[in-house]
């Protein structure tokens, strides 16, 4: 017999390669492989060729030029020479702050209400439905203007502004102002340093203490001691600096409010409504997620004589959660991508702010380019963390 | 995967319209039988649906006379409605044939995006106020919040004239005027600000049009004027000599009313030239020789537009000032047809 024997191949009678199902295979993918090459190379050189011969693409030089108009809410600096790069930077910045106040407050308000619909309560129950069904029927857009129109249309000019606390709040058809916080050095560092002292040592403990619960069956009140650390430690050291904290008010000038911090209508507007829809959905999401624990659980775990607050805690939320998250993940990217309606009540979101950049640059085909690479890479982003999460929360089978 | 979907179908349509807009827009339109015409979402005076849904105003009224030129029909016309950041793209991937939509004449546009061919109206930048306000002058106006249109040279000649005047402001920026407008009325801001022409016609839109004033300065140069594509001289030709030719008109004494007539019995070698009855100077642009008298006799001449859609009888009431012909010290002249 033959010395070596791969496999079933080997046996088989020699046959032209041509016949042979293995390089038959080849032959034909290579071929396809070339087609699909030779087909998308004609496209984006066709496509080149027509954006050059159209003026429409000429590269990324553009951004280093200056833009030459404001925008209305910038995070970071915008001075009056800063670049179309700028502009787009601030853009996303802008949507980075309404999608990451947006999830926080949906988050809040979707879990109320998603248990408020589990309620034995009629009253809250029904309440919480007719909050779900109201509003994820009615179109996004319209519940932005909704909210922009009655915010501007219920605040009284600046003049007449509300003062909830008087002399150093004031809300008006302009927005909110807030006072600005100028702490003094000693009183900043100890701030942030004693909150990122407080984190690390807290993190230690619980390590610790989830060790020690794990080898003699002592619990510690890590929970409180944390908490202890993160809220107290900060509060000691601005206590030690003697409060140094100066607080520089808003004041009524002729048009605006001048000083102090504003948030625009537009900003408040917008995340209200992004807020409360997706939080008809998510509230959705986590009843879905509740039910789908079987009541068996519940009762096991009652019978075990864990208390009402630890069966909720250690075993009907991290399965539930299992459920949740990944939809949650889709409400969370569904509400990022949603943000860029703002073009519709002038916040200058990424959207807005890349439009006007189009328009006055004519670089049409660069800025589309970088709106789908900000939003894939944010969606991406998105997802990945979501699924870090999930699989720590995810069964861990032994 | 998404960018490469995108730029694929992008390439696809690109490479079918290329071939399409090579042949010549003047082609084009006589194929297709009207002209594809750019305007805005509604601009009182100069581009706006009336209650029946007809479009309407100067801007309107400039493309009717190109098909009037071409078609001896000023109805052969279809307009698309765009806001102010989208004009440039719609002209540019075809989607339009000329854009006829208020727009300012400056270099970057004349040289990346496309080719002015005229002024229908020399205009200047202006602020709107509250009269309540008590304010006369726009050197009063630091602190305050101003209300814009995106993509369009009013916020950049915003930011240039707050700045060198060095006042501070607070800008709200729109994409759309009806929102602007709407904006503006709620109290959001302080001053609308847009060419002084655009402040008459969104004066008409507030609720109450008399408790807001206009102030005096005038703060940048915005001649407005139709525009097309780069490279396609031969419609480039038409829709100039269209322009042209309400000028002409107006300086000739041609009108609507009596085009008919003036063909008939004159003499004057000029009006000869022009209404077609000696030359063929419609024919070498790819037109007839009637060309100017089919605009003159369907549309009228410039003044004529000018006073139905814009004029001191018309709801905006504006004055020739600058917009005069020449012959009466305003801006307003054409080169003669010979
Ligand atoms: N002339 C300026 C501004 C043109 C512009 O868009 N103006 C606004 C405000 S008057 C407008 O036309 N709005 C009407 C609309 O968008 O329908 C430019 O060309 O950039």
């Amino acid at each position: 017999m033959a010395t070596k024997s791969d496999g079933p191949l080997d046996a088989a009678p020699r046959v032209v390669w041509y016949n042979d199902p293995l390089w038959r295979g080849r032959f034909f993918q290579a071929l396809t492989l070339l087609a699909v090459i030779a087909v998308a190379w004609t496209i984006v050189h066709n496509t080149a060729v027509n954006l050059e011969r159209r003026n429409i693409a000429q590269g990324f030089g553009f951004l280093s030029t200056t833009a030459g108009f404001d925008v209305a809410q910038a995070a970071i600096d915008f001075p009056k020479d800063a670049s179309y790069g700028r502009a787009i930077l601030v853009g996303l910045v802008n949507t980075v702050i309404v999608a990451v106040s947006g999830v926080i407050f949906a988050t809040i308000f979707g879990f109320l209400v998603g248990i408020g619909r589990l309620s034995h309560n009629f009253v809250i129950s029904r309440l919480a439905t007719a909050y779900v069904e109201l509003l994820r029927n009615i179109p996004l857009l319209l519940q932005i203007f909704f909210w922009y129109f009655a915010v501007l249309g219920v605040l009284p000019a600046p003049r007449q502004s509300l003062e909830p606390i008087g002399g150093w709040v004031f809300i008006n058809n302009r927005g909110l102002y807030l006072p600005e916080f100028h702490f003094g050095a000693f009183a900043g560092w100890g701030i942030v340093g004693g909150l990122v002292f407080g984190l690390v040592v807290s993190w230690v403990i619980r390590r610790w203490a989830r060790i020690r619960q794990a080898e003699t069956g002592a619990q510690f009140p890590s929970g409180w001691v944390s908490l202890g650390l993160i809220a107290g430690l900060p509060l000691a050291l601005f206590a030690a600096s003697g409060f140094d904290l100066s607080l520089v008010a808003p004041r009524k000038s002729t048009f605006n409010l001048a000083g102090g911090i504003q948030v625009i209508p537009e900003l408040i507007a917008l995340v209200l409504a992004l807020s409360t829809y997706t939080a008809s959905f998510i509230a959705e999401v986590v009843r879905a997620g509740i039910l789908a624990v079987s009541h068996g659980q519940t009762e096991a775990a009652r019978s075990l004589g864990l208390s009402h607050g630890h069966t909720l805690r250690l075993v009907v939320i991290p399965q539930a959660m299992r459920v949740i998250i990944p939809p949650l993940t889709n409400q969370y990217l569904n509400l990022t991508k949603n943000s860029s309606l703002a073009v519709a009540i002038a916040y200058p979101d990424l959207v807005s702010v890349g439009g006007i950049v189009l328009n006055q640059s004519g670089q049409a085909i660069e800025v589309i380019v970088i709106w789908m690479a900000i939003y894939l890479g944010t969606s991406v982003a998105t997802a990945l963390i979501m699924n870090v999460y999930n699989q720590r929360m995810a069964i861990v089978e032994r | 995967m998404k960018t490469k979907f995108l730029a694929a179908t992008f390439g696809v349509l690109m490479g079918t319209t290329a071939t399409a807009a090579l042949a010549g827009t003047l082609d084009d339109v006589k194929n297709k039988g009207f002209v594809q015409c750019g305007v805005s979402q509604g601009l009182p005076g100069f581009s706006q649906p009336d209650s029946a849904g007809n479009w309407a105003g100067l801007d309107v009224d400039f493309c009717r006379s190109i098909a009037s030129a071409i078609f001896n029909d000023p109805t052969k016309v279809k307009f698309t409605p765009l806001s102010a950041k989208e004009r440039f793209t719609a002209l540019q991937s075809g989607e339009i044939d000329v854009l006829s939509r208020n727009t300012t004449w400056t270099m970057s546009r004349d040289t990346k995006m496309g080719k002015f061919a005229g002024v229908m109206y020399y205009d200047g930048q202006g602020f709107m106020v509250r009269k309540s306000l008590g304010i006369t002058s726009a050197k009063q106006l630091g602190g305050a919040s101003v209300c814009t249109n995106t993509g369009t040279t009013t916020e950049l000649n915003l930011a240039d004239w707050f700045r060198s005047n060095k006042l501070d402001y607070k800008v709200v920026s729109f994409e759309k005027s009806e929102e602007v407008v709407k904006a503006y009325d709620a109290g959001r801001c302080d001053v609308l600000t847009t060419d002084a022409s655009g402040l008459y016609a969104e004066r008409l839109k507030l609720t109450k049009p008399d408790e807001h004033i206009v102030l005096p300065e005038i703060i940048s140069k915005e001649p407005l004027g139709p525009m097309v594509r780069q490279g396609d001289d031969a419609w480039f030709n038409v829709v100039k000599w269209t322009y042209f030719a309400l000028l002409n008109a107006e300086e000739m004494g041609v009108t609507k009313a009596n085009a008919e007539e003036t063909l008939a019995k004159t003499e004057n070698p000029d009006i000869k030239r022009f209404l077609g009855k000696d030359g063929s100077f419609g024919v070498d642009i790819g037109l007839t020789n009637a060309w100017a008298f089919q605009i003159v006799k369907n549309m009228g001449n410039y003044g004529e537009l000018f006073e139905k859609n814009i004029g001191t009888t018309s709801p905006l009431k504006i004055s020739r000032g600058v917009n005069a012909l020449w012959t009466k010290g305003g801006l307003q002249y054409a080169p003669p047809v010979r």
